[in-house]
């Protein structure tokens, strides 16, 4: 596309986006900490976050431009099997209603960072930390990645990003922008920001479901429109209802991809931001506006069909952007990509602090500097922060967009294998060090094998094509496919049960445990464990 | 260390967080909500039960949060 089209689009995009980069830089003196440089105030922001501003950030957290830009492409492409984003998210709350407030009053208690800080306090062993910090760390790379994504397909429908290096230098001005307030303001940038990601999307959104299907004639006509369109496509899982071979894909996906989705290190790092369980509490019952908001952005996916959007080249996750394109007028289709860029820098700047805290805490005070001040442990994290987004944006520009979103299905593979040592180890120490870390290199290997033996003809993939595996592989005489994160988690599991009770027989000493009943219940204003010296134990 | 008597009494266990169990098992029941008919507003059933079961999840979660907290 010609970006001399664009021209207002263009403007109100850059304008929007530099002024939230502004907020940016200015959080660093929002809720004036008396000094950064600590990985409680630049990783955290001071933990100390009210109802409010944890529901923008959680929310910024989970929901991200990936989401607006995927989810809908997912319907536009294969029909009801995309809508899984709906339960899926109904799904999540609970859990962590249920689970994760654990995981704040322990980490409250042991002014825990990370999820692999828990790990190694619970189980005393600094290889099962370093296991689930690496997949914490490798799950979240190609997430970041796929946030530039959403970046991408707004600059392409802008005409403003192809091939070449030339076109990737506003994507690459973006992500600079963003690395360079993350580094100074840690968590308080994207909290600072989220506000406003929010209010822009709310308002696209809600202008957007009312007033496209008012003008393609009404709900009737948009699901009629989809139905023709994939009853007259050849393949034979697309439609607007499930078919008998992928229900069981709906479900396992709605429910690995919830528990996937709080094992991932940025969400723990926005539980763990807030100010006391409480406020958590309250964040799972007001959360869910969200998911009515994610349940209407996906049928954008049906809106696109019934006005005949068409993709630019080949890339899906463009027609989002193309409808609002071809929808609205010039100046607001410029704040709608504004919100879906904004959108991006959110998660993007999260997700970074959290992969920068897991390499900071359980690698380089475990293994390099275990004497670390807490000065040290801010500045390491703020320098690997950085060396993330490096990372994120060689992604993009190196790799077929496609296959980063393969590598994203790969993560959620990978991080649920972490499942059995955070999730199951908050309720109980039954496990044994061994068996976990048997059955995350069951669940990590088997995983992988499922995932490379799936197949994706329409994009052209023999291998990694996607996270629907065929039970026919597993010799059963049957259409149907399952999550592959759900068998390979299925793996771990008993693999885990296995190895404990092998362990247990062999008298294969255990780690101690840091942690007492109490712990997983304490709350603001709770006496800390502070100081606890974790490099005396083994 | 912590003194003893810190949070010593205080439990999340509750006979209300088993109401919670209804939001998570719910929309996983695709034998539910796996039809066109009837429609609302235009939404197959498919599509507009499971916008419900968000409202579902909420009254949930809040209830269970309100008798617990």
């Amino acid at each position: 596309m010609n970006p001399g089209e664009h021209v207002t689009e263009i403007v109100i995009f850059t304008v929007l986006f530099l002024v939230v980069s502004g907020m940016g830089f200015v959080a660093a003196r929002w809720r004036r900490p008396q000094d950064l440089a600590s990985l409680n105030e630049w990783g955290l922001g001071g933990r100390n976050f009210g109802s409010w501003i944890t529901w923008f950030l959680v929310g910024g957290d989970l929901y991200t431009a990936y989401t607006f830009v995927a989810v809908p492409a997912l319907l536009f492409g294969a029909g009801a099997t995309g809508f899984f984003a709906v339960p899926y998210t109904v799904i999540v709350y609970p859990l962590v209603f249920l689970i994760l407030i654990r995981l704040w009053s322990v980490s409250h208690v042991h002014s825990l960072v990370t999820p692999a800080d828990f790990v190694r306090v619970r189980f005393g062993s600094p290889t099962l930390a370093l296991l689930v910090a690496i997949t914490g760390i490798v799950a979240t790379m190609p997430y970041i990645a796929l946030q530039l994504i959403g970046i991408e397909a707004v600059l392409k429908t802008m005409g403003i990003a192809g091939s070449g290096f030339l076109s990737d230098l506003p994507l690459i001005i973006a992500f600079v922008i963003l690395a360079a307030y993350t580094y100074q303001s840690g968590l308080r940038a994207p909290a600072l920001i989220a506000f406003v990601k929010d209010i822009l999307i709310y308002l696209v959104i809600l202008v957007a479901i009312i007033y496209i299907p008012a003008r393609l004639g009404g709900w009737e006509v948009i699901f009629g429109r989809a139905q023709e369109k994939f009853a007259a496509t050849p393949a034979q899982g697309d439609g607007i209802l499930l078919n008998a071979n992928n229900q069981l894909q709906y479900f396992t996906l709605a429910l690995g991809s919830a528990l996937a989705l709080f094992l991932y290190p940025h969400s723990i790092t926005g539980v763990l931001a807030s100010k006391n369980r409480n406020v958590i509490k309250r964040n799972m019952s007001a959360l869910p506006a969200y998911s009515l908001l994610l349940g209407l952005i996906a049928l954008l996916g049906y809106m696109a069909i019934a006005a005949g959007v068409k993709p630019i080249g080949t890339d899906n996750n463009t027609v989002v952007p193309v409808l609002f394109d071809q929808m609205f007028p010039d100046w607001f289709a410029g704040i709608a990509f504004a919100a879906v860029g904004i959108g991006a820098l959110v998660p993007a700047a999260i997700m970074s602090i959290a992969a920068a805290n897991l390499f900071t805490r359980n690698i380089y005070r475990e293994y390099i500097n275990p004497q670390a001040t807490d000065a040290q442990e801010a500045g390491v994290s703020k320098l690997t922060s950085l060396v993330v987004k490096v990372g994120a944006v060689l992604f993009i520009l190196l790799i077929d967009p496609q296959f980063s979103i393969d590598l994203q299905l790969i993560g959620g593979v990978i991080i649920l294998q972490t499942l059995p040592s955070v999730a199951i180890g908050l309720f109980t120490r039954w496990f044994h060090k061994a068996g976990l870390i048997a059955g995350w290199v069951a669940g990590m290997g088997g995983g992988l094998i499922l995932l490379y033996n799936i197949s994706n003809p329409a994009i052209k993939h023999a291998h990694f094509g996607g996270s629907a595996f065929p039970l026919a592989k597993l010799g059963l005489d049957t259409k149907m496919t399952i999550y592959a994160g759900f068998l390979a988690l299925l793996l771990n599991l008993i693999v885990a049960v296995a190895g404990t009770l092998i362990a247990r027989a062999a008298k294969v000493p255990d780690g101690p445990d840091g942690t007492r009943p109490d712990h997983f219940t304490a709350d603001e204003g709770d006496p800390r464990v502070k100081d606890l010296d974790l490099s005396s134990s083994t | 260390m912590t003194t003893p008597e810190s949070g010593q009494d205080r439990t999340d266990r509750s006979p209300w967080n088993w109401l919670l169990f209804v939001p998570i098992v719910l929309p996983l029941l695709t034998f539910l909500f796996n039809a066109d008919e009837p429609r609302l507003a235009g939404f197959p059933l498919f599509y507009w039960l499971q916008l419900a079961f968000i409202v579902v999840g909420v009254a949930c979660t809040t209830i269970v949060y309100r008798m617990t907290k």
